[in-house]
């Protein structure tokens, strides 16, 4: 078997330039992704970060040999992702933004029948079953149909089942959407010591939050194209920290407010709303709030704000007034990366 | 084996546990036919002039509804699956396109053995007595089986085509019809002559007339020698090519459907 020499060097995993795919017909045709490229190294997670929408499944998809692009090149594990699908999928694992296990199985079912279709002998199968079910925390709920599992169950089992045969590259789908924090904060871990093992993790996700826990690299997907990509700190660092935000009762106290705080005066739909950056220290805030209270004007609410997905992408793609919904937010202050308003 | 045949034997495994779990639709499969059977025994079965017992005349034809019932779950299970996230996992991984599709067909096949032999068993305590010698009963099974598995495909397609859980059921109404206008239920002979040149022409009727050939050979109205004989063939032909043309369907379209 010779695969061919990635390129970008040996330690390259997925390295994929150009990728195209729409979807419809004739005048209904849209574009979805429209020149991506990505590369993940062994060893190292790899967070796709968009909104709804932003073309991340369908990436994942290509990428994963579920459907073919219409133009680019992808070589994943080694292979070229069209010509050699067959031995891809020998080295992948895909875990679906939807759960893929039959809720009329049990647990050990489920894994089992993965690890036999993963073409394990049968009491290797049956071994590594338990062991996974031992990994992630299912071994008590075993023997029962997955349709009596709770949803973080179900994702955890979903997982586990992605890693029947310990993959060289693993594709993750949004695996923590829907979940509550401390599932979320469980799941984190598995996929740290799944990594831990070896395998390269190619994951999808809307949190910044994940990204930054997990991603030893993160691409921003959007308008078809990867908007920007680096390390997690280095894009944060783009974006800016903490802020404090205010609501006032008029836009006369936003004025003052905003005066007494040395940042300009918010406009548009958003005005009785000032936003501060602030470096997140309880001096820093304390500073900042008594900088409020000497202008006598009491804020309705307020409130402490760490980046979001949304901030990243005001930052980084500068095009944010481009859909409606964000018209509102994107005046004012909030079109400038944060740093400069820190300033 | 084969990695091709240890994959169809796993997911015909997994095809099996989910159908023995699917309990609503195991008991539409197995106390629906029953109902109906015993409903056209007692309440019209006596209005009905067939030429002999109307439980003998009717019983072949309760096992071909029986069928579709089974082949209805079947569409709900591959539109399940395709509408799931499963068929992209199995996609992404060294399986075989389309073994997925065999193993809800082998379960279709065991599921509707075991089902069949419930309506056997009913039908016998309510009067019906089969005169076949043991060679008739395995070519009657044979048949039956035949019919199931050409049903089965059929249902498949379904399954793999339509976009909605609704859908796929609505495919009972469609196949809960077909045995209605055939033989199954009264000679087609009773028939208005505009339906009874489908009754007589589409694949029930000779499946229908072959069991019944087969099992109560010998009563009025069940075929015999030479008409048995080219009925049968006639069956024989209508299933496999009904098998061959719906499975070559599906695994068309499942290889298409993204
Ligand atoms: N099979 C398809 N047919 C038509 N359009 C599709 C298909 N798959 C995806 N799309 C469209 O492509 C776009 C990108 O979809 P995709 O699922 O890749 O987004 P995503 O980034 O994964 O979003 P989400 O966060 O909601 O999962 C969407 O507008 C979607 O409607
Ligand atoms: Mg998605």
């Amino acid at each position: 078997m010779d695969r061919t020499p990635p390129e970008g060097g040996r330690d390259v995993v997925v390295h994929a330039t150009g990728l195209r795919k729409a979807y419809g017909r004739g005048r209904d045709r849209v574009p979805v992704l429209d020149g991506v490229d990505l590369t993940l190294r062994r060893g190292e997670v790899l967070a796709l970060l968009g909104p709804n929408g932003a073309g991340k499944t369908t990436t994942v998809r290509i990428l994963s040999t579920l459907v073919a692009p219409d133009a680019g090149r992808a070589t994943v594990a080694g292979f070229d992702l069209v010509r050699d699908a067959a031995r891809v999928r020998e080295r992948i694992s895909l875990t679906g933004q939807q759960v893929a296990i039959d809720l009329r199985q049990t647990g050990r079912e489920n894994l089992w029948m993965m690890a036999r279709l993963a073409h394990l002998p049968r009491r290797a199968a049956r071994t590594r079953a338990d062991e996974l079910l031992e990994a992630f925390g299912l071994t008590a709920a075993a023997g029962r149909q997955v349709g009596t599992y709770s949803g973080g169950m179900r994702r955890r089992l979903d997982l586990a089942a992605g890693l029947v045969t310990r993959p060289e590259v693993m594709f993750l789908d949004e695996p923590t959407t829907g979940l509550d924090p401390r599932s979320r904060q469980a799941m984190w871990e598995v996929v740290r010591d799944v990594v831990a093992q070896g395998t390269s993790l190619f994951l999808t996700t809307q949190y910044l939050e994940e990204a930054d826990q997990l991603a030893d690299r993160v691409a921003l997907i959007d308008g078809g194209r990867v908007a920007a990509a680096g390390g997690p700190a280095e894009l944060k660092r783009q974006v800016g920290q903490v802020r404090l935000e205010l609501e006032l009762a008029t836009t006369d106290d936003a004025g003052r407010v905003a005066a007494a705080l040395g940042v300009p005066v918010p406009g548009g739909a958003d005005a009785r709303t000032v936003r501060v950056a602030t470096d997140g220290t309880l001096a820093g805030v304390r500073e900042l709030l008594a900088g409020v209270e000497r202008t006598g004007v009491a804020p309705r609410r307020w409130d402490l704000r760490t980046p979001t997905l949304d901030d990243v992408f005001l930052a980084l793609t500068g095009h944010a007034a481009r859909t409606t919904t964000r018209a509102g937010t994107a005046t004012g202050e909030q079109t400038r990366p944060a740093e400069e308003v820190a300033a | 084996m084969t990695a091709l045949a240890t994959d169809a034997v796993t997911l015909a495994g997994r095809g099996l546990r989910l159908v023995r779990r699917d309990v609503d639709s195991m008991i539409t499969a197995a106390v629906l036919p029953v109902v109906i059977l015993l409903m056209f025994t007692y309440v019209f079965g006596g209005a009905l002039e067939v030429g002999t017992s109307y439980v003998t005349y009717a019983t072949p034809g309760i096992i071909l509804l029986t069928a579709g019932f089974g082949a209805a779950a079947t569409a709900m299970a591959v539109e399940r699956d395709m509408s799931g996230g499963m068929i992209d996992r199995l996609r992404s991984m060294p399986v075989a396109a389309g073994t997925v599709l065999v193993g809800h067909v082998v379960a279709s096949l065991v599921k509707n053995l075991l089902t069949t032999a419930v309506v056997f068993g009913v039908a016998a305590a309510i009067g019906f007595r089969p005169t076949a010698g043991p060679l008739e009963w395995v070519g009657a099974v044979g048949v039956l089986l035949l019919f199931v598995h050409a049903i089965t495909w059929s249902a498949v397609l379904v399954g793999v085509l339509v976009r909605s859980p609704d859908a796929a059921s609505g495919f009972t109404f469609f196949v809960m019809f077909l045995p209605y206008v055939s033989s199954a239920f009264v000679p087609v002979d009773t028939m208005p002559t505009w339906l009874r040149g489908f009754a007589e022409h589409q694949p029930v009727t000779p499946v229908i007339e072959t069991v019944r050939g087969l099992l109560v050979g010998g009563t009025p109205g069940a075929p015999q020698g030479d008409a048995l004989a080219d009925g049968a063939l006639l069956a024989v032909v209508w299933c496999a090519a009904l098998a061959v043309l719906f499975a070559g369907a599906s695994t068309w379209a499942f290889a298409r459907r993204r």
